[in-house]
């Protein structure tokens, strides 16, 4: 029972979820900054974000709208990605959780936080937000297909299992699933549908600061903002840590590998920041087809090579 | 300085209200979040919803239009917000302040705690004014 709760709430879960995925929040407004020639924010700047929004900052309330909900939302978006971080953390740190099944269950659980997003937005009862919400529900629908399949490539890979853990230490014994021509296509894959998933440039239209004054979270104020703020550090951390697991290899953590996993998790997050500040947004009729026709297509010519061994 | 004071002039996101402004001064702070000036350096982001809001930059002079609008707007924003008059517009009226449909300066309408005169201020005044709003209380 300790151990397990010392899972859940410190070491590969909710603490050191947010810890890092803060730091990643730096480092990808850092890079933003550089791209753009600026100088950036300090390193500490995602703390200073998250505990102003947490201490100082006054709640509001929408006056139409269900309060309910509009609060129970964030917390649940923060619990979502602390359980999904738990499942993706501990198969990647060595520790096997003795569950046969948990890739499965980590699709639902990456789909939780987005979900709460969509249910936070139509609480607030503000027509901004409920566009916001719209968009982010067909966005959901285009790429979680995507991602399905993606899914459906590495247990192909994999001889069937959908053992996270197993397919780590298929990796490290053999070879890593991305030195394959399914294995590239498949990172490129579920690169863009994590570009989605986190809601960055090209398909930010949830949020769309400039167009619908940051859309689903137009409402969310103080306390809970810094709830969304949080669920959206760790998943910045969780979702390329995912993609380590299932297609780079998963890390070592013992000596020069540490290093290397710090690499591969640095390298994740700047492919999809230089993603973010090379694309302008997009329409969501444009990303529902990109997913649909495009990203699909390539998910299932990947799924065709592994099928034959490529 | 507190733990909570100091976040809180960490992070200062800005919220933009322009009212009958002449548009220069709404290109000087535009100015401020360019390469050359950033402001991101201080922590300070432009954000596009009142409810972020930490800092309202008024600028432009306040017609009777905008009067009712500029008081709902801080209404909605989240406490503690500071206010910053930008312009010789936003700090007293300028060569509006005797016009029929003027409705007062920034400071007769909402508390304001920074005055950043100038026609427009260039982007080194606003980040001086800035500086002083942070070395403030």
């Amino acid at each position: 029972m300790g151990t397990y709760l010392f899972y859940f709430l410190i070491y590969p879960g909710f603490l050191f979820a947010a810890v890092v995925g803060a730091f990643l929040s730096w480092f990808d407004r850092k890079i933003t900054a550089r791209v753009q020639f600026r100088k950036g924010p300090p390193v500490l700047q995602p703390f200073y974000d998250f505990f102003k929004l947490l201490l100082v900052k006054e709640t509001i309330l929408p006056a139409r709208g269900s309060k309910g909900v509009f609060l129970t939302a964030p917390v649940m978006a923060v619990f979502g990605a602390t359980m999904a971080g738990v499942f993706i953390l501990l198969p990647l740190l060595g520790i096997t959780s003795g569950f046969r099944g948990d890739l499965i269950v980590i699709f639902y659980l990456l789909t939780i936080p987005s979900l709460t997003y969509v249910l936070g937005a139509l609480a607030s009862g503000n027509p901004l937000a409920a566009v916001g919400g719209s968009r982010e529900m067909k966005l959901i629908m285009s790429y979680e297909f995507t991602f399905l399949l993606v899914m459906a490539g590495i247990i192909i890979k994999s001889d069937q299992s959908i053992d996270l853990y197993r397919i780590i230490q298929m990796q490290q014994e053999g070879a890593p699933f991305i030195g394959s021509a399914s294995g590239v296509i498949l990172f490129i894959v579920a690169l863009f549908c994590l570009q989605a998933k986190l809601a960055l440039v090209p398909f930010d239209m949830p949020e769309a600061e400039t167009e619908i004054s940051d859309g689903i979270f137009i409402e969310y104020s103080g306390t809970p903002y810094a709830m969304i703020k949080l669920s959206k550090y760790m998943l910045l951390f969780i979702l390329p840590a995912f993609v380590i697991a299932i297609l780079l290899n998963g890390v070592r953590l013992q000596g020069i590998g540490i290093l290397w996993a710090l690499l591969k998790l640095v390298a994740v997050v700047l492919l999809l920041t230089l993603i973010r500040n090379t694309n302008p947004r997009v329409k969501i009729r444009q990303a529902i087809r990109f997913f649909f026709v495009w990203m699909n297509l390539l998910a299932v010519i990947a799924i065709a090579l592994a099928y034959f061994g490529l | 300085m507190d733990f909570k004071t100091f976040c809180f002039k960490k992070s200062l996101w800005l919220f933009h209200f322009g009212g009958a402004s002449c548009n220069n001064c709404d290109i000087e702070i535009l100015d401020c979040l360019t390469p050359r000036y950033d402001v991101e350096r201080f922590g300070m982001v432009l954000v596009g919803s009142v409810r972020h809001a930490d800092v309202l930059l008024v600028n432009g002079s306040i017609n009777k239009k905008d009067k009712p609008r500029l008081l709902e707007i801080y209404e909605q924003a989240p406490k503690p917000v500071l206010v910053v008059a930008i312009g010789a517009c936003g700090c007293t009226g300028g060569i509006f302040a005797e016009g029929d449909t003027f409705a007062g300066p920034v400071d007769q309408i909402i508390p304001v705690d920074a005055y950043i005169p100038g026609c427009p201020p260039k982007p080194e005044a606003i980040l001086a004014g800035i500086v002083k709003l942070l070395g403030k209380n």
